[in-house]
């Protein structure tokens, strides 16, 4: 069946009529690997994608490098855990008087929490937010590598809500443990989720018994988990009975923060299974050993090739583009599966054939995604390197990493809490996908938040983060030509160009102040060259940094700079 | 106390609808007890900014007959020939560039004031400098983050942009054709204004154009849908569109859409002021009066660059005040040109001229009180590249005519929005300024 055809409808999306059966490029490349260096705009491309904005260091760091090193680089380079979360959530002294106040007695500002055996109804909250804070921050301050943006992925994949699970030392052991199979192996990482207190809790395996076993983690395991909703996946609601049988008896010890597999509560009969399965039988185990039950029944699942398929066409959508046609499905999802299944879900390799080909360098495939929430906020802070307070003023620190989160849950993403187990809408909800995270509420956010960053940015205590246009621009190669820097700064901003005339209204309106023509030209390099020369002389500085708040503020409120 | 609750509150509900009826106020607006309302609201008057973006040689537009020698002297190669001086009716001393027979007719049916050797005391040369002075108001010495539109808009709308729009003020306070939003709508703490950076975008959003159907990329597509969701977005697209189709049909003397950019913008201006809009300032702009080199053809002064530019000024404002008129709300508009500074007396060697500092001002409008005020101005006989023209009135002396003699506003806020109090200048018909 042409897939295309599903989409063949209009859809009326809050006031916009939409033909998303719009026939649009086909790209026909397949898997076969990119030669050579990767020019400027791929380079661009790859960074957009895999690490979240193209940030200049990234930029300057693989510039020149062959595509094989770079992904190399991004996939294999080691990363020490981080640093835990800390205190930061003490109300200051001013509110001393007040009825909430509130001072953690047990942990001391800026110590970490994560080993707290004190959970209660007045901190849960605070750590939650530390723990938000914290991994906003972790984003930030990423590596070179795609762990975090993998971390994301998989969040979304593994969807856990924190507000549910609420104990944050078990959300903080589940984001330890995505971010440590973040690269890994995906069995292992299911594995891992299925006995994790935070998804116990939050899917009901901690209350399934044999009298009365749980469907829902063992439908969410097949359906949104491994074999996924694809038109190959044919399991059954048996199956789904099945495998909750299969999963009864595991609870988490809450003074040892451990999950214990609690033999009496386990349904020891046989579990039998479907035609899809080809009719396994998983033997029931008394004791300890029916908690092996679970790898028997991971074994049957990822026997399954439409495991392969759904992780593939997952990661298409969160690194590629949302939409999967017949020959994207031949060249690129079915291949990558079998490289996943060859190499026994380990993911790198997958991620290594799908960001090394030709498929993914296409053109076409260029400026094709629009930018999630995490991507336009955290993005933005770091193609401006924008910089934040360092752990010595935590405070601020986790004050300004909490005020770019507000804006990204503002924009519909609150990381930790997406709406339900499927993850955001935008990664899966066919056929918007990532258009759903531009509405009319939305998209004037995303712009007030990038004027506020270049205007007066956003402040906690006495420590400010905004945008220094002035160091930006002498990031880029030419900026006392104001041809080049407009080009230059569209190319790093947008990996796009946009038509001269719209470039010449830009220079015109915006660096010149109403002055045209060529001969004009020089009055922008004069007050650049004269800055350079002179950078306390502030009238003539307040000349350059008010064109330039101008020129990226409206660079920034154009679409393109939606798209990434 | 907001001045809008002291209209609400403090007059009797009778008197309302006499107030809110347009031109019905002009009989109250000496009244004390208005002094202090916000006529701007009430009165559905417009002022429509018209900036000639580069310097503007007012030199070769105004043209002083009665210095013709001096003239001619410190500008040999650029001089217009005095036979060829577009003269105004009663007014035999001073006259215009050939390239303006539009305005000349306007002047001669008394629809233009001519203000002259506007500037500002210790004048700027930079382009940059001089204009930001122009567009916030402020001293020559001084720096200020707000525009002199914006803090008069937010005089008018305090609060801006929370709570609006709303049932009092529907639509954008200023718009900005043709350009970014102009940095004189900068309020106090945001932006009072909105831009149609250029008449596709007003006629793409007029005719619903579809995006979708032109976008065949994966890029592309999605670039369409966003721009199509940021006009669902924008709160005054609506209001927008539904004004501009309001008016079917524009006067039949605008040029073809890209000959002449300034009359593009002023016929969307036209027909959103026509249309109902109440926004109170519109800002269009015309660049090129960077005339450094070859301002005229080095044979016939009387065309060339220059003369191409002030042929469009012109052209384009008789076509906006017919259109204006025809559509019958010519009486509500106030036009004014201006310039971040004039240039040098004396020409250059390159047939052009530099960067200089007063220069006229020129006001358009059915109301306006049709003349010249103030003197040509003195040209040494002898100019050298150093002479400037001297200043006659400060262009916020204007700006404070426009504020209280149009808008109606009373002379504490002008003096609070001028930042000084600057004497008005008779320029609106029918009031009468303070002597100066």
């Amino acid at each position: 069946m042409d897939r295309r055809s599903f989409f063949h409808r209009v859809k009326k999306e809050k006031g916009i009529e939409w033909n998303y059966a719009a026939d649009l490029d086909t790209v026909s490349s397949g898997l076969d690997a990119y030669k050579g260096k990767l020019s400027n705009d791929q380079l661009m491309h790859l960074l957009k994608r895999v690490t979240f904005g193209a940030s200049p260091n990234d930029i300057d760091h693989f510039k020149g490098k062959k595509l094989k090193k770079i992904i190399h680089e991004l996939l294999y380079t080691e990363e020490k855990e981080p640093a835990p979360p800390v205190n930061n959530y003490n109300d200051p002294d001013s509110k001393k008087e007040e009825e909430n106040y509130f001072f953690d007695e047990e942990i001391p500002a800026g110590q970490t929490w994560i080993n707290s055996t004190t959970f209660n109804g007045k901190n849960s909250g605070r750590r939650r937010n530390s723990l938000k804070n914290w991994w906003i921050g972790l984003m930030l301050n990423q590596q070179s590598t795609l762990r975090e943006k993998m971390v994301v992925f998989w969040h979304n994949h593994f969807a856990t809500q924190a507000t549910i699970v609420d104990n944050a030392r078990y959300l903080y052991q589940h984001n330890v443990m995505l971010r440590r199979h973040a690269l890994g192996n995906f069995k292992a990482m299911v594995k891992d989720v299925t006995i994790d207190p935070a998804m116990l809790k939050y899917l009901n395996g901690a209350v399934s018994t044999k009298k009365a076993p749980d469907e829902n983690y063992g439908r969410e395991l097949q359906e949104l988990f491994t074999i996924g909703k694809g038109p190959e996946s044919r399991y059954t609601e048996n199956d789904v009975k099945a495998a909750a049988r299969v999963l009864t008896g595991y609870r988490f010890e809450n003074k040892t923060y451990t999950t214990v597999f609690d033999a009496n509560r386990h349904d020891e009969s046989d579990k039998q299974f479907s035609a899809f399965y080809n009719n396994t039988v998983i033997q029931g185990k008394k004791g300890a050993p029916g908690a092996e039950e679970t790898d028997d029944l991971l074994n049957m699942i990822f026997a399954q090739q439409e495991v392969s398929r759904f992780i593939c066409r997952k990661l298409y959508r969160f690194f590629v583009y949302h939409s999967i046609d017949a020959i994207t499905e031949k060249n690129v999802i079915e291949p990558l599966a079998a490289i996943f299944r060859k190499n026994d879900y380990e993911i790198k390799p997958v991620l290594e054939a799908l960001l090394s080909s030709k498929h993914f360098f296409d053109p076409a495939n260029f400026n094709a995604v629009i930018k999630s929430p995490l991507d336009f906020t955290i993005g933005l802070c770091r193609e401006y390197k924008i910089s934040f307070p360092d752990a010595g003023n935590f405070i601020d620190q986790y004050g300004l990493w909490e005020q770019v989160r507000n804006q990204a849950t503002a924009m519909q993403q609150n990381i930790g809490d997406p709406p339900n187990v499927a993850g955001w809408q935008p990664y899966y909800q066919e056929p918007q996908y990532d258009k759903l995270w531009i509405s009319s509420d939305s998209l004037p956010r995303r712009n007030q938040y990038s004027d506020r960053m270049i205007n007066n940015g956003f402040a906690k205590n006495e420590t400010k983060v905004v945008i220094d246009t002035i160091a930006f621009t002498k990031t880029l190669p030419t900026p006392a030509d104001p041809d080049k820097l407009i080009s230059d700064a569209i190319r790093r901003l947008y990996n796009m160009d946009l038509a001269v005339t719209e470039k010449t209204f830009i220079k015109s309106s915006i660096l010149l102040s109403g002055l045209t023509g060529m001969q004009s030209d020089h009055y922008w390099t004069d007050i650049w060259n004269a800055y350079l020369a002179k950078p306390d002389d502030k009238k003539n500085t307040d000349q350059v940094t008010k064109r330039l708040k101008s020129l990226y503020k409206y660079l920034m409120n154009r679409p393109e700079y939606q798209l990434c | 106390m907001k001045r809008r609750d002291f209209l609400k509150h403090t007059l009797p509900a009778i008197a309302l609808p006499a107030i809110l009826d347009g031109w019905s106020l002009n009989a109250w607006a000496k009244s004390p007890l208005l002094q202090g309302i916000s006529a701007a609201e009430d009165n559905g008057r417009v002022l429509v900014l018209v900036q000639l973006n580069g310097g503007n040689d007012g030199l070769n537009t105004v043209i002083p007959i009665d210095l013709y020698d001096a003239y001619y002297a410190a500008r040999t190669n650029i001089a217009i020939p005095q036979e060829k001086i577009l003269r105004l009716n009663g007014f035999d001393q001073t006259g215009l560039n050939p390239a303006m027979t539009h305005i000349q007719h306007m002047f001669n049916e008394g629809k233009v004031s001519i203000v002259q050797a506007v500037s500002y005391p210790n004048p700027n040369f930079s382009h940059f400098r001089a204009t930001d002075i122009w567009l916030t108001g402020s001293d020559s010495d001084k720096t200020l983050d707000s525009g002199w539109a914006g803090r008069f808009l937010n005089n008018e709308f305090p609060g801006f942009p929370a709570g609006y729009p709303n049932n009092n003020m529907t639509d954008p306070l200023a718009i900005q054709v043709g350009g970014i939003i102009s940095p004189a709508f900068q309020g106090p703490v945001t932006s009072m204004g909105m831009a149609i950076t250029n008449p596709s975008s007003f006629y793409a959003l007029l005719n619903n154009v579809n995006t979708s159907s032109s976008a065949s990329s994966r890029a592309g597509d999605q670039l369409a849908y966003i721009r199509e969701m940021s006009m669902v977005t924008d709160k005054y697209a609506t209001v927008i569109k539904n004004a501009a189709q309001k008016i079917k049909t524009q006067s039949s003397l605008y040029p073809a859409q890209g000959k002449n950019p300034l009359a593009d913008q002023l016929k969307i201006v036209s027909r959103l002021i026509a249309g109902g809009l109440k926004t109170k300032v519109y800002m269009v702009n015309m660049g090129g009066f960077d005339t450094h080199a070859r301002q005229t053809d080095a044979k016939d002064t009387t065309i060339g660059a220059h003369a191409r530019l002030l042929e469009r000024l012109s052209e384009a404002i008789n076509v906006f005040m017919v259109d204006l008129q025809e559509l019958g709300v010519a009486d509500r508009v106030l036009g004014m040109t201006f310039s971040e500074f004039g240039r040098r007396i004396k020409s250059n060697a390159s047939g052009g001229t530099d960067h200089g500092a007063a220069a006229p001002v020129l006001l358009f409008g059915n109301s306006v009180q049709p003349g010249i005020i103030g003197t040509n101005p003195p040209i040494t006989a002898a100019a050298t590249a150093k002479d400037n023209i001297a200043m006659q009135h400060d262009f916020r002396s204007l700006y404070t005519t426009v504020l209280e003699n149009w808008f109606m506003i009373n002379q504490a806020a002008s003096e609070s929005i001028m930042l000084k109090d600057f004497a008005s200048l008779a320029i609106v018909k029918g009031v009468n300024a303070p002597s100066t």
